[in-house]
């Protein structure tokens, strides 16, 4: 990286820009592994402290003594494993329905131009223009009472994973990505007798796999944080995401297996992200805003 | 993970051409049979997440207009006319609700699209440690907000949480923060920045990559200081972006409401924290007034669809 930035080379070479340089360094790190990593140590030590210390006035800011079992009373008594697999099943699954429905449309918008294919998509965009929040009230009612089909989601991974495929974002990021597929590629396949499905699956998607890693982890991500939605439409507690779950129990344990708790339900995100972190971070640029 | 992600894969900007043309597959011309069938494939292609769309955004998106001039009693369904809209306007929760969901945005605004800017601009001049820089800032995005909020309330306690602890340390009093109607708020507010600001502050770094160095170089000729280039130079150079992501901050703000719902239980102290989005809630889900909650939520969305409608605009400008 050699992008001349704001302060100019020559001012860093001075022996007293080079101080300077290092001074504000290693004082922005600080700072910065202060801000973010104190709460989330403040979170892991909580966890590791005794009931009567974990709210104690003044805090500790090492535990006087050590209690792994928190973790253990939490993972037990919590149930968390069942939320976390819970969360899981709805994570993957609305990630299949994404992966297999979103891909199919994009494809077809993109690539087989159906007629009224542009009117499609402009109804699609256009729900991006309607505030999520307000809609959850009548999507809510739909869910209670699907109209034609006359069921009643409750309760069901359906309500999950249905209405995560009208993410007309993601269908709009495919739709660009396979766009900017050159058509000679697709025609040589086609000349050679493959129909529409078989040109999907042996040349768009394997050409497609940096966007497919992207779309991927936001729908899984999506679902994993999603809160107000999964609350109200599973009200089971034995059918409840990790994050619905634990806020529901919240008030019903003590606080240091609380704490112990959302150590234990920012994990998997947190190792997705640090094993993954640059396919996260360049999809985030790559969600259509550059410079 | 081995596969190419987007933006450092120089085969696929190869394989992009300079203006992307869309390749049509299909089948060697012919009769209306021919057109009729491929037609059948691509809107076969589309069904599924057609029929997602019709039942969970299209209709619901029709219910929300219906439902805000309807009312429901005993499972009859009848016309209200603005009834719903003179129920709510004349709660006095509702004048309340406005002006903390305004405040909020305004606070939200001076932190939340203040600090990841200037966040960007340090990690920017670096030239050590920025992926580490950018890993910390990204790192609160992942976590499930449940268990940054929840953390937070931890954090906040005047008792036994961490900030007046910190406090401590400077010697300044302890502080009530999320108890206190002053101070609720902007608890609130500090604790959605931390947990959000990740995002912008990677798409601000990407923005920064593309001013062209000359133009500092050229400030600096004309003896321009540290501000002064940051004003002249790096500001319009980026505007484009800054403009769009203070629109989406705004409608995202004004959207509110896990953070207060979980730190105060939605209201807070004499209702500080009560939120346009928290009370749509309440009328929906506290009171069964989905007529009211419509109404409200008919509101909310004329307001934000002034805003995204400029933002559509200006998305429009910068794909150009």
């Amino acid at each position: 990286m050699s992008t001349r930035t704001l302060i100019s080379p020559a001012a860093l070479a001075r022996p007293r820009g080079r101080l300077l340089y290092w001074l504000c360094f290693a004082l922005v790190v600080v700072l910065f592994t202060l801000a973010f990593l104190g709460p989330l140590y403040w979170m892991v030590s909580g966890g590791l402290k005794t009931t009567q210390e974990a709210v104690q006035t003044p805090p500790t800011w090492v535990p006087g003594s050590v209690h792994p079992e928190n973790y253990r009373r939490a993972w037990g008594g919590m149930d968390l494993a069942r939320l976390l697999l819970n969360t899981l099943y709805y994570a993957f699954g609305a990630l299949a329905f994404q992966l297999v429905l979103d891909v199919a449309a994009a494809y077809s918008l993109s690539k087989l131009r159906p007629v009224l294919g542009k009117a499609i998509l402009g109804l699609m965009l256009v729900t991006l223009m309607i505030p999520a929040t307000v809609l959850v009230v009548p999507q809510y009612l739909t869910v209670l009472d699907m109209p034609i089909v006359e069921r009643n989601l409750l309760n069901s991974p359906w309500a999950i994973w249905l209405p995560s495929v009208t993410n007309a974002f993601n269908i709009f990021l495919l739709k660009r990505f396979f766009d900017s597929i050159p058509k000679e590629l697709l025609d040589a396949a086609s000349m050679d007798g493959a129909g529409p499905l078989r040109v999907l699956w042996s040349v768009v998607l394997p050409i497609s796999r940096p966007i497919l890693g992207v779309v991927s982890i936001f729908a899984v991500v999506g679902v994993w944080k999603d809160f107000l939605w999964p609350m109200l439409v599973l009200p089971d507690p034995t059918g409840q995401t990790l994050a619905v779950g634990i806020y529901s129990l919240a008030t019903s344990v003590p606080e240091n297996v609380l704490i112990a708790a959302l150590t234990i339900a920012s994990l998997p995100t947190l190792l997705l992200f640090l094993l993954f972190q640059r396919n996260i971070m360049s999809g985030l640029t790559a969600g259509g805003l550059k410079g | 993970m081995s596969a190419p992600t987007l933006t450092q894969d120089p085969a696929a900007k190869e394989r992009r051409p300079r203006r992307p043309r869309a390749g049509t597959v299909r089948p060697p011309a012919g009769g209306l049979g021919k057109a009729l069938r491929r037609n059948v494939t691509a809107h076969g292609f589309l069904i599924g997440a057609v029929l997602c769309f019709a039942f969970f955004s299209w209709y619901p998106i029709v219910r929300e207009f219906l439902l805000a001039f309807q009312k429901t009693e005993d499972g009859q369904v009848s016309w209200t006319g603005w009834d719903n809209f003179v129920t709510i306007w004349n709660d006095p929760a509702f004048g309340q609700a406005w002006r903390n969901t305004l405040w909020f945005t305004a606070l939200a605004l001076v932190l939340g699209f203040a600090v990841p800017f200037v966040t960007a601009l340090v990690i920017n001049e670096f030239r050590h440690g920025q992926g580490y820089l950018r890993l910390l800032v990204y790192l609160p995005v992942m976590l499930p907000p449940t268990a940054s909020v929840l953390l937070f309330k931890y954090l906040y306690d005047p008792g036994y949480g961490m900030f007046n602890e910190v406090l401590d340390v400077f010697g300044i009093p302890a502080q009530q923060w999320l108890q206190d109607p002053d101070t609720a708020m902007l608890s609130v507010v500090v604790a959605s920045t931390w947990m959000n600001m990740g995002g912008a502050t990677l798409i601000y770094l990407a923005a920064l990559q593309s001013v062209p160095g000359e133009l500092y170089e050229a400030a600096e000729l004309d003896g321009a200081g540290l501000l002064r280039k940051v004003w002249h130079v790096t500001i319009p150079q980026t505007r484009l972006i800054l403009a769009l992501m203070l629109l989406m901050q705004i409608i995202a703000t004004m959207q509110v409401f896990i953070e207060p719902f979980l730190l105060t239980g939605g209201a807070g102290p004499e209702g500080s924290t009560t939120t346009v989005v928290y009370l749509i809630y309440q009328y929906a889900f506290n009171f069964n007034n989905y007529g009211a909650a419509a109404a409200l939520g008919l509101i909310l969305l004329v307001t934000l669809a002034v805003f995204s409608a400029v933002y559509a605009r200006l998305n429009r400008a910068t794909e150009e």
